[in-house]
This record gives structure tokens, sequence and C-alpha cells, in this order.
């Protein structure tokens, strides 16, 4: 059968695309923000996991606003990053695992979730930016992933009970598929954010510690939280928190903390990182 | 008309009435994810206006490039960025212009938000 061996959940911010494409790890800005990242490539080289779900938000690649699905869910061989207007260097494509996909799919209908299913889904820096901080060599057994894509641009948005809830289910789904698999989850975006308005430059420190420390021992702690409060607290775009709710709720109910990173600023953004087991 | 929560300072929540309201701008800015599409408004902007019907109103806080009246006009801020990468400017500066600040003054009160 397969098995939720962890999640990680990490900012996906654009810049970092860019510092990536030139390499400026050692940079004083950056070095705080990438230094996060070692300790938990070297969890993954010993897990070795087969397949990464990757719960992520779309910023304007795969969808427009003619349709803007809720959720959505990538079933197909393999996903393409394309151009997204403002200077990322594209990178190749990553293999999808479409018969794990259409099991979720299955049964997260069969849990009443509508699914919104995509055989051709363009991946932006939601999902890109993640992968190659994670798995910045890519070889011939590169991991194979699932997008799973999450609406941040268009109120109204799924509350933060909404996504424990289908969270659940598709932790659920996962430890049904027959195959012996290994599955982590990424949850991505956040923490506390806002691009635009007179508020522009809002982060809250607080609330993203807060959000560091409840998401592994207390994430039901949110389940009640409007997405009004929740941008209130974490700011317009800080909403993508609700993508490390789904990341939780998918994993067992008791979880180890592997690795945490936290730095202010990279770009408008409160950067969070945190690596969980999931075996308890 | 899907959002009568008390509102929350300088923050604009894009529902379904700002959706419809900036439809046309968005658009246009999405089409930007091309480059020949780019290069198309940097040789004729007024002409790529028409060709996504912007109001009158879209078009001048275009022309201006005043990113909180691209706002009130219906942008999100996802698809906005596509024009102002085209414009050269960051989401620092862009930030920096809506919050009345210059651009340092902007970077530092993101960093003093980590102190």
């Amino acid at each position: 059968m397969a098995k939720i061996v962890g999640g990680i959940c990490t900012s996906h911010i654009p810049a970092i695309g860019n510092a990536i494409a030139k390499e400026m790890f050692e940079d004083p800005y950056w070095k705080p923000f990438f230094d996060g990242y070692p300790p938990v490539r070297d969890w993954l080289d010993e897990i070795k996991p087969d397949v990464a779900v990757v719960v992520y938000n779309d910023h304007g690649l795969n969808f427009f606003l003619d349709k803007m699905p809720t959720f959505s869910i990538g079933a197909a061989p393999e996903y393409k990053n394309d151009d997204e207007g403002w200077g990322i260097p594209t990178i190749p494509p990553f293999p999808g695992d479409p018969k794990l996909s259409w099991h979720i799919i299955n049964e997260l209908v069969k849990d009443e979730f509508d699914i919104c299913s995509c055989q051709e889904m363009l991946v932006d820096h939601g999902f890109t930016v993640p992968m190659s901080l994670l798995w910045p060599e890519r070889g011939e057994d590169q991991i194979k992933t699932i997008p799973f894509c999450v609406n941040t641009v268009q109120h109204p948005i799924a509350s933060p009970k909404r996504c424990l809830d289908i969270g659940k289910s598709l932790g659920k789904a996962i430890e049904s598929y027959p195959e012996d698999l290994k599955v982590v989850i990424l949850g991505t975006g956040g923490l506390s954010h806002q691009l635009d308005g007179e508020r522009a430059g809002f982060i809250n420190k607080e609330f993203d510690l807060e959000c560091m420390e409840k998401i592994i021992s207390d994430p039901y702690h949110y389940k009640d939280m409007s997405i009004h409060e929740l941008v209130r607290l974490a700011g317009a775009q800080g909403a993508e928190f609700i993508l490390w709710l789904i990341m939780r709720a998918a994993m067992g109910e008791t979880v180890t903390k592997v690795h945490s990173n936290y730095h202010i600023p990279i770009s408008n953004t409160g950067a969070g990182l945190l690596c969980i087991d999931n075996a308890a | 008309m899907t959002h009568t929560q008390e509102p929350i300072f300088g923050t604009t929540f894009f529902d379904g009435e700002m959706a419809m309201k900036g439809y046309g701008l968005n658009k246009m800015c999405y089409s930007f994810n091309k480059a020949e599409n780019r290069e198309a408004f940097l040789k004729d902007e007024e002409a790529y206006y028409e060709k996504y019907g912007l109001t009158e109103a879209q078009k001048e806080a275009c022309r201006k490039r005043i990113a909180l009246d691209l706002i009130a006009e219906g942008g999100n801020i996802y698809y906005l960025a596509k024009f102002t990468g085209i414009l050269g400017l960051s989401v620092q500066d862009v930030g920096a212009q809506m919050t009345g600040k210059t651009v340092e003054e902007f970077k530092q009160m993101l960093v003093d938000a980590g102190k």
C-alpha cells in the first residue's frame, strides 16, 4: 500500500526562482533563506519518496478568470512549466503519475469533493520553486509529481475548514492506493504577505510563528477561522496558508518535526519552511 | 456582492464583482505571459487597450501606471504583476508606489517586520 512518509511546507515566492537561476545561495540577502533547505534535502535523500503531491496555487499561468476551479488535480504523464511574463527562466517538465492521480480524484469525489481533473496542466512558480528548492538535481529517476491546485486568486476561496477536510480525504485516498509507494506532500506558499493596496508590505511575524508551531501540534486550531480573518492576520496573499492546512490534514494526528526555518523578508514575504515526518 | 464583512484597511477583496469589473484588464495582463504579446503591447499600447476592450478609466490607470487605480478598476495583483513586469517594476517598486513610500523606505519596512 502507498504510505505518506511526510510533508514539507515552503514559501514559493517568484524571486526565489530568479535567485536560484543566478545561484545567489551565498548572497547575504538570500543566505538565511537558502540555508534552511539542506537539512530537508538530507531527509529526502534518506527517505527517498517516489511521488510528491504538490498542493499549490496558480497565479495566472494555467488558469485565468474565464474558468476558476476551487480544487483541481493534474492527471497527466507530465507537467510543463512556461513563461509567466516577468522573467523567471522556464524549467524542464516534471513527470506525473496519472494512475495515482485518478485514484485520488475518484476517492475525493467519492468523499463528496468536486474536483476539476486536468489532463493538461501548466505548473507555475507556486509548484516549480518548491520543487527546485527541494530537488535541485533532477536525473532520470526524478520524483513523480501530482499537482493539486487550489484557487487563491478570486474570492470566494475555500475556507480553512474545507481545506482541512479535503486534506484529510487526500491522506485517506493516498493510503488506500494498492501500490507500494512512498508519498510526500508539499504545501506551498505563505506565510504572511500582501502585495496589493495601501496595506502592501504587511507581514505578521507573530502570526507566522504561531502557524509554524500550530501546524504541527494543533492544525485544527484554524478550523473555524474565516478567510476574511485569515486575510486580516496574514495579508491578502497570506491566505495561501490554507495550502499548508491541506498538507497537514493529510498526515496522521501526531507528527514529528524534522526541520524548520523562518526568515523575513524574502521579497514582500515572511518565508517559512517546515518539514515533518509522518511516522509518529 | 459576495463580500459583506468589516473592511480591512488598504485591502480589496477580489470577488465576483471585482472580477467582472476587471475582466478585460486582467485578460490583457494574462496575455502578457507570451513574449510576442509583450512586444505587441510595447509597440502600440493604445491598440492593445482597444483589443482587450479596456474602459476609459482602466486605460487611464494603465497609461499613468498607477497601481492603486488599476486595483480599483478591477485589476488583480497576480495579473497586474505581469503588466508591471513589462515596465521593469518589482513588487517592491509597486508596493512603494501604493504605500506612498520610497522604494528604500518600503524595503526597510519589510526588514523591520522581521525584528
